[in-house]
């Protein structure tokens, strides 16, 4: 067996103990790594129900199954926990050195579990694990933590992941920043960190990295690099993703103004053409990634002038559409000031756009915001919610909580408004426009997200009609959401997936070239269903109920008010029609639980302790 | 002949590394970076290169080289390291400015880049996706320096 270790560290930071356990060769075969391995993982170590911000809930790093290679965008690296935002599977991807340097320790997965008792940052040098303390760490973004711990250390190739003010702060939206810019992003894992009061991981890597063969390995990666010089990702490399600004406009699927609108009527000088022209200084790429679709725009004069900041697409539609803000400047300030605090630029853009409604509506006043003028557009109100986000002060700390919590809690029909599905805020895709989207959204392992569900190429493809919910969906989302749980796994970045032909017989044999482990096309395929189906059991376990897979008030009453599809909601049949087609390509039952043949068959291994007195899915525990 | 050396243009490097993984693969059949001839830097989030050795004129590392293990090819102008030689003392690493010189452990000497003798260009420069990496020479770079200051001058 090459690239993986087979071993975990396992820390617990109440007792300061440390031990290595041994994992086979199998578990990692049928869980690839990544988000696979770290959901299997966190089903083993999770007791059921327990609190997000608990000792017990483990927070898991969980390595590529490639990384340490060549293979173009494999090194990266999966958190998995309990998200504090949904209750349920928190699951987020990062990459770049850290990533390399995770697996170079010797380790294929860390699970950290407990409480330090003041702020502590662990050095894992290769086996030995250092606690050390963070007290001055504290308060301080992740650029700066990482400079001064290597100046601690001694060493700039320590490389390392960390929270900021928002994680310290738990904000239920925090993420967790590694090599400066790269944030694991959503569901909250920063939040865990930082209840755990762990303020950064620095990680010193150096065993060198051996593949099973390596003349394959090379030879297919460098035909892959060179592919990702060509078409395959063009729309990357050059507009980067703020290149779909137009184009989502342009298919009324640009939620704008908390999804009031569907396109939003300054979106040309937030698109990425104008970016391109007008900002963009440099670009960047995470370790071994031939596309550096890292988009890096300065803002040459006025109030933030000198700033000079990465945006993506959803970053971008976040805090400029979807406030209704169309100015640049404030944009890619906003972007710079959520990655200080360390918190989801996606979340944090929908949880300010509840809140402009809110204020809009006269459900917040001037005195809940402490007099600012909270109302769509206002660019500097935008940043200074930001900064009462991040330090859980004034409206921020509503606003922290995420759109579902604070709606319930401020009640009086906001729940209409809050964009999320099981609590996790809308990506920059209007389900109404785009209903394979919406069902993907609705039944969504982690929430509202187009990463697990890329259900939108389904919809942009023109092979549907997007604007019509109907049967045969359930079966295009699954097939979508495996590939992804594949990629998510292996890890290889989304965005050389054209780089590939047949993608399951290629990667099966990459990942065979390269661990040495033969696999099947058919058993990487397998894979991406058992992953899903981990998570499902997994949410399953924390309480998820059949009436959480669904849409907000909003997209079922509220119609795409002009553009293409003018008129057009969803109707609660349609989406019902298409969930239980869901549930029925999924092979689950009607109420969307598990049948314990499913997991037999799937063989989701019966190691795992059963556990009883649950409400729902009882068959799921009695492996 | 003119001496060869390797050079990044950091506008163009993007810092991803490929020319890290691919020399180390090339040169020691394992994917590591402390074991590759280039090395990649970066000065912050938006500004990285990689360095190689530049086969000075007057090889501060051979001159530090107490065994006489270090020797500039007359021919090619590359530094062999004759490994019998060499104790791995490390006196090459710490004269050296740019870091270009780095200690296998496994085999108690020193490594540095050699331009992939034998190979028709060096593989960091074939993979660099950005083509930021080449080979070059003085007189490549101080020709395309003058033509660009002239193009702001008149």
């Amino acid at each position: 067996m090459y690239l993986y270790h087979g071993r975990i560290l396992l820390i617990n930071l109440t007792t300061q103990e440390v031990k290595v356990e041994e994992l086979s060769p199998s578990l990692l075969k049928g869980y690839l790594g990544g988000v696979g391995l770290a959901t299997r993982l966190l089903y083993q170590y999770s007791p059921p129900r327990s609190d997000a911000l608990s000792p017990d809930n483990p927070l898991i790093f969980a390595s590529s199954a490639l990384a340490g290679t060549i293979i173009p965008t494999s090194n990266k690296h999966a958190v998995a926990t309990k998200s504090p935002l949904t209750g349920l599977i928190g699951d987020s991807i990062s990459s770049s050195f850290w990533s390399l340097a995770l697996k170079r320790t010797g380790f294929d997965a860390l699970v950290i579990k407990g409480i330090a008792e003041s702020p502590t940052y662990l050095f894992i040098d290769n086996d030995i694990v250092h606690f050390k303390r963070a007290e001055h760490l504290w308060g301080k973004g992740s650029p700066e933590t990482e400079r001064c711990i290597r100046s601690d250390i001694g060493d700039n190739r320590v490389k390392v992941a960390s929270i900021g003010p928002g994680g310290e702060n738990l904000v239920r939206y925090a993420c967790i920043t590694n090599d400066s810019n790269r944030q694991a992003g959503r569901t909250g894992t920063g939040a865990v960190m930082g209840s755990k009061k762990l303020k950064a991981i620095a990680l010193r890597g150096t065993r060198p990295i051996t593949v099973n063969n390596l003349d394959e390995v090379e030879r297919i990666s460098i035909d892959l690099i060179h592919k990702a010089e060509g078409p395959a990702t063009e729309k990357y490399r050059v507009l980067g993703t703020p290149g779909n600004v137009l184009v989502l406009n342009r298919l009324s699927a640009l939620p704008t103004r908390n999804f009031q609108q569907s396109s939003f009527e300054k979106a040309e000088s937030v698109s990425g053409e104008n970016l391109a022209e007008h900002y963009l200084t440099k670009v960047m790429a995470c370790a071994t990634c031939p596309v550096a679709c890292g988009h890096i725009y300065t803002v040459a004069e006025g109030a933030y002038s000198g700033t000079q900041w990465e945006l993506d697409y959803e970053s971008l539609f976040a805090l400029g559409p979807l406030c209704g803000v169309d100015h640049i400047p404030s944009i890619i300030k906003a972007a710079e000031l959520c990655d200080y605090y360390g918190i989801d630029t996606i979340s944090t853009g929908g949880c300010v756009a509840w809140a402009m409604e809110c204020f809009e509506k006269g459900l917040l006043s001037r005195e809940d915001t402490e007099d600012i003028d909270l109302t769509f557009g206002n660019h500097a109100a935008l940043l200074e919610v930001i900064q009462k986000i991040g330090d859980r002060s004034g409206i921020g700390n509503l606003l922290a909580e995420g759109v579902s919590i604070a709606s319930s809690k401020l009640g009086r029909n906001s729940e209409h408004w809050a964009m999320h599905s099981k609590g996790l805020e809308f990506p920059g895709y209007d389900p109404r426009a785009m209903k394979t989207s919406a069902l993907g959204f609705a039944v969504g392992l982690r929430g509202a997200c187009h990463n697990r569900s890329p259900a939108y190429e389904i919809d942009m493809s023109g092979e549907v009609d997007r604007f019509k919910g109907e049967l045969g969906r359930g079966s295009k989302v699954v097939e979508k959401e495996d590939f992804a749980a594949v990629l998510d796994s292996l890890i290889i970045c989304k965005f050389i997936r054209r780089c590939f032909g047949d993608f399951y017989s290629e990667a099966a044999n990459l990942y065979t070239q390269a661990t040495g482990m033969d696999l099947t096309p058919s058993e990487l395929t397998a894979a991406g269903e058992r992953i899903n189906n981990i998570k499902k059991a997994f949410n399953i376990r924390q309480g998820w109920k059949p009436g959480d897979d669904w849409l907000p008030p909003r997209l079922f009453s509220d119609p795409i008010t002009d553009g293409e599809g003018k008129g057009t909601v969803i109707t609660e049949e349609e989406l019902r029609l298409m969930i239980d087609d869901y549930y029925k390509a999924r092979g689950w039952t009607a109420e969307g639980l598990i049948p314990e043949e499913k997991l037999r068959a799937l063989e989701i291994e019966v190691s795992i302790a059963p556990v009883k007195g649950l409400e729902y899915g009882t068959q799921v525990y009695n492996l | 002949m003119e001496r060869k050396y390797i050079t990044c243009n950091p506008e163009l490097c993007t810092g991803c590394g490929i020319c890290e993984m691919v020399c180390s693969a090339e040169k020691e059949g394992v994917y590591c970076s402390e074991l590759s001839r280039i090395h990649l830097v970066y000065v912050d989030e938006k500004t990285a290169m990689s360095i190689a050795c530049r086969f000075c004129e007057n090889t501060p590392c051979i001159s530090a080289c107490p065994r006489e293990a270090l020797e500039m090819d007359e021919v090619s102008n590359v530094i062999r390291v004759n490994k019998m030689r060499c104790s791995g003392c490390g006196w090459c690493i710490e004269a050296c400015d740019f870091g270009a010189i780095v200690l296998n452990r496994s085999t108690k000497s020193v490594v540095l880049c050699d331009l992939c003798e034998g190979r028709s260009q060096p593989k960091c420069v074939e993979l660099c996706p950005k083509q930021a990496i080449k080979v070059s020479t003085l007189e490549i770079e101080a020709q395309s320096a003058r033509d660009k200051v002239a193009k702001t001058l008149l």
